[in-house]
């Protein structure tokens, strides 16, 4: 009954038994510390599935994941050598406001040190600098991405397909926000199929340094396994000082997935 | 009058017509509403004990039936849409086969399952008398958008509602709508008894949900709770001295008991001193699973269970309700507009418990998707076969010793239900004989 209290046990939602085992008889090539941020508050569509693909993959490729789930009022983790959040409604990132203003001095720190992020949705809008309500009122980001959103009474919903730096990234938007670059901003990636930041220049997302804001949820990461070994390598080179070495996975499935969304929706 | 004629003449023509074609049921409901948009408003005036709306995101189409049955044990003739066909189109369409020319439905009663947006719109042109709010969880949020929104929306219906409204006291979006009906309707409840307070997470999701300005309302007297003997038997207590069992539904699981529940609890508010303990009994435990809803097929002579799921806490519940006894499984996923066009719900739902026997199959659109999904939590697939009909006849005759369950969305399970109705003589969609 208690949502307060133990954060190292806080690993239920994303499954217990997939997560902190190694999964193979061969000796860890070490131990990634993966922060979900407020997990319950920003993760109503299924974003917590990028945490659970993360978690496997790195067992896959033979290191062991530990995930820490940040909930407002906790300390947080600044060992974290990788951070996850992702979309929630107007009440969540009410919920989230205070704790994120209190520790966006640490996660600009991380940030700047080179630290491997993924926001999705609303935890992407809160890393820009400022969320500007329907009726005016300027809501302050934490200006991590140089992004700014005006909020709009219509929502932009349907499936997407980018071209990135990572190949084509498929996966699904619902937000109301439309969200503009500041100049030198650079986006995630190009709008294939669908309506991206804003529905009119065609960008989606932001990168900045190794941060990586996004509206697609799908999860985003299952899908688009390039991109998730991506945020893996640089999670593994920060946490080990060492190259990232990857072990065998079949992605048969996951490149059938989004092969397919991709012929769906740009044939 | 002349126009409410006229109208249900068409109505009754394209009835025909599409019924011929084996077609779908909301489009004769559509040349209605075009030739008398007040024909709903018209048909459900007068009703002499009301009109009935039920809705939530889950178990709508169980409970409906449940509270039918409820019903009409006690004499009453009820009018209702059997169908799925949630809609105010697919009302209208259900009452044709029933309807006189004067366009004025015969009933005591109707009890009318409704999607959460169009029951409002229901709301504008008839004022229900009675609803049943019975949950709100995470489902087709590319519709909804959000759940803060979907629970307005029954805030917004249980405003309209003009006599009595019945509350889930275990879900905080519905138990708190309390404080917002009109002055003078009555508000009760239904929910699991204390002593099982614990398995609430089978039913709903609790990690959306902020207690925190929130104390939950105590039950009274005029409340059903649930509280099951063991895995089939049960029965529904009103406070220390009354209750209505034990009973064992066809249906099985934590989630059918909980309907019964909500259906007791409402047929109790609307017969008051006519409800009859052992009527509703006798009425429930007759109440055979909506089609796609746990229905099990005979499929050349081992049990084959279709099982609609749609949304994260349907589909924990259902793989939680059969999940204890594993058979060969099959899973079909398709992502158009009534399935919920984004698939990443299937990313909040645990599989881990078809973990050791696995799956033989998935189908539909997101066929491969679905694989995907299975591989992050080790589940193994035999087999990916995107084309439903392909992987059916597959899985018929590659399992056909076996017992099979087939888990699907919406769309998926009109498909599947299409080709197994003839494939074994079974009734038609829109045709359920209870």
């Amino acid at each position: 009954m208690s949502t307060s209290g133990a954060t190292s046990s806080d690993t239920t939602s994303i499954g217990t038994t997939s997560i902190g085992t190694t999964g193979s008889d061969t000796p860890s090539k070490g131990r990634i510390k993966l922060v979900h941020i407020y997990p319950r508050e920003m993760s109503i569509y299924g974003d917590l599935g990028n945490t659970r693909c993360l978690a496997s993959r790195l067992r896959w490729h033979g290191y062991e994941p530990v995930i820490h789930q940040h909930h407002p009022g906790n300390d947080f983790p600044t060992d974290a050598h990788l951070v996850l959040g992702g979309g929630g409604q107007d009440s969540g990132q009410a919920r989230v406001e205070d704790d994120l203003a209190h520790n966006a001095r640490a996660l600009r720190a991380l940030a700047a040190d080179g630290t491997p992020m993924l926001m999705i949705c609303g935890m992407y809008q809160l890393f820009g600098n400022a969320f500007i309500t329907v009726e005016g009122e300027r809501l302050p980001g934490i200006g991590i991405l140089d992004v700014t959103t005006q909020g709009n009474a219509k929502r932009m919903i349907g499936p997407v397909v980018l071209e990135t730096a990572y190949g084509d990234v498929v996966g699904y938007e619902n937000h109301s926000g439309s969200t503009q670059l500041g100049p030198g901003q650079q986006p995630f990636g190009r709008v294939k199929s669908g309506m991206g930041n804003n529905g009119t220049d065609r960008t989606e997302g932001a990168v900045r340094d190794n941060v990586f804001g996004s509206y697609l949820h799908g999860p985003m990461l299952p899908a688009n396994p390039v991109l998730a070994d991506a945020l893996i390598r640089l999670a593994v080179e920060r946490a080990l000082g060492e190259p990232f070495v990857p072990g065998h996975v079949d992605d048969l499935f996951a490149d059938q997935a989004r092969t397919r969304q991709v012929r769906r929706l740009v044939g | 009058m002349l126009r409410t004629s006229a109208a249900v003449v068409a109505g009754k023509v394209a009835r025909a017509a599409t019924r011929l074609r084996g077609g779908g049921s909301a489009l004769p409901g559509l040349v209605v509403e075009k030739v008398d948009p007040r024909f709903l408003t018209h048909a459900l005036a007068d009703l002499p004990r009301g009109v009935v709306v039920v809705t939530g995101t889950n178990g709508k189409t169980t409970t409906t039936k449940m509270l039918v049955a409820i019903l009409r044990e006690h004499g009453l003739t009820v009018f209702t849409n059997p169908t799925g066909s949630n809609f105010t189109r697919g009302v209208i369409s259900s009452m044709l086969a029933e309807i006189p020319l004067s366009g004025r439905l015969k009933a005591d009663i109707a009890v009318l399952e409704l999607d959460e947006a169009h029951a409002l719109k229901f709301a504008d042109e008839v004022r229900p008398t009675h609803s049943l709010l019975l949950n709100v969880a995470r489902d087709q949020l590319d519709r909804f958008a959000e759940i803060d929104h979907t629970a307005n929306l029954l805030a917004e219906l249980a405003e309209q509602t003009t006599t009595s409204v019945v509350l889930n006291i275990d879900d905080s979006f519905v138990s708190r709508i309390a404080g917002r009906v009109r002055k003078g309707v009555t508000v009760s409840y239904f929910g699991v008894d204390p002593s099982i307070a614990d398995r609430l997470p089978e039913l709903q999701e609790a990690d959306v949900r902020f207690e925190d300005d929130f104390t939950p309302p105590q039950p009274s007297a005029r409340d059903g709770l649930l509280k099951p003997h063991d895995e089939r038997s049960f029965e529904v207590r009103f406070g220390n001295d009354e209750r209505v069992g034990p009973m064992v539904l066809k249906q099985r699981g934590l989630a059918a008991m909980i309907n019964a529940t909500a259906a007791t609890s409402t047929a109790k508010a609307l017969l008051a001193n006519e409800f009859r303990d052992v009527d509703a009994v006798a009425a429930l435990e007759r109440v055979t699973p909506p089609f796609g809803r746990g229905e099990v097929i005979d499929a050349d002579g081992q049990p084959l269970e279709l099982v609609l799921v749609k949304n994260p806490a349907g589909f924990t519940v259902a793989l939680g309700t059969y999940g204890s006894a594993p058979v060969t499984t099959m899973v079909a996923i398709n992502d158009n507009y009534a399935d919920g066009r984004d698939v990443s719900w299937l990313y909040d739902v645990s599989f881990e418990s078809l973990r050791d026997k696995g799956v033989a199959l998935t189908s539909g659109v997101r066929a491969y998707d679905m694989a995907l999904r299975l591989k992050y939590d080790d589940v193994a697939v035999s087999e990916v076969e995107p084309d439903l009909e392909v992987a059916l006849e597959r899985f018929l005759t590659a399992y056909r010793d076996e017992p099979r369950r087939i888990f699907c969305t919406y769309t998926a399970m009109m498909t599947l239900r299409r080709k197994l109705a003839a494939r074994y003589g079974l009734a038609k969609f829109g045709e359920d004989p209870a």
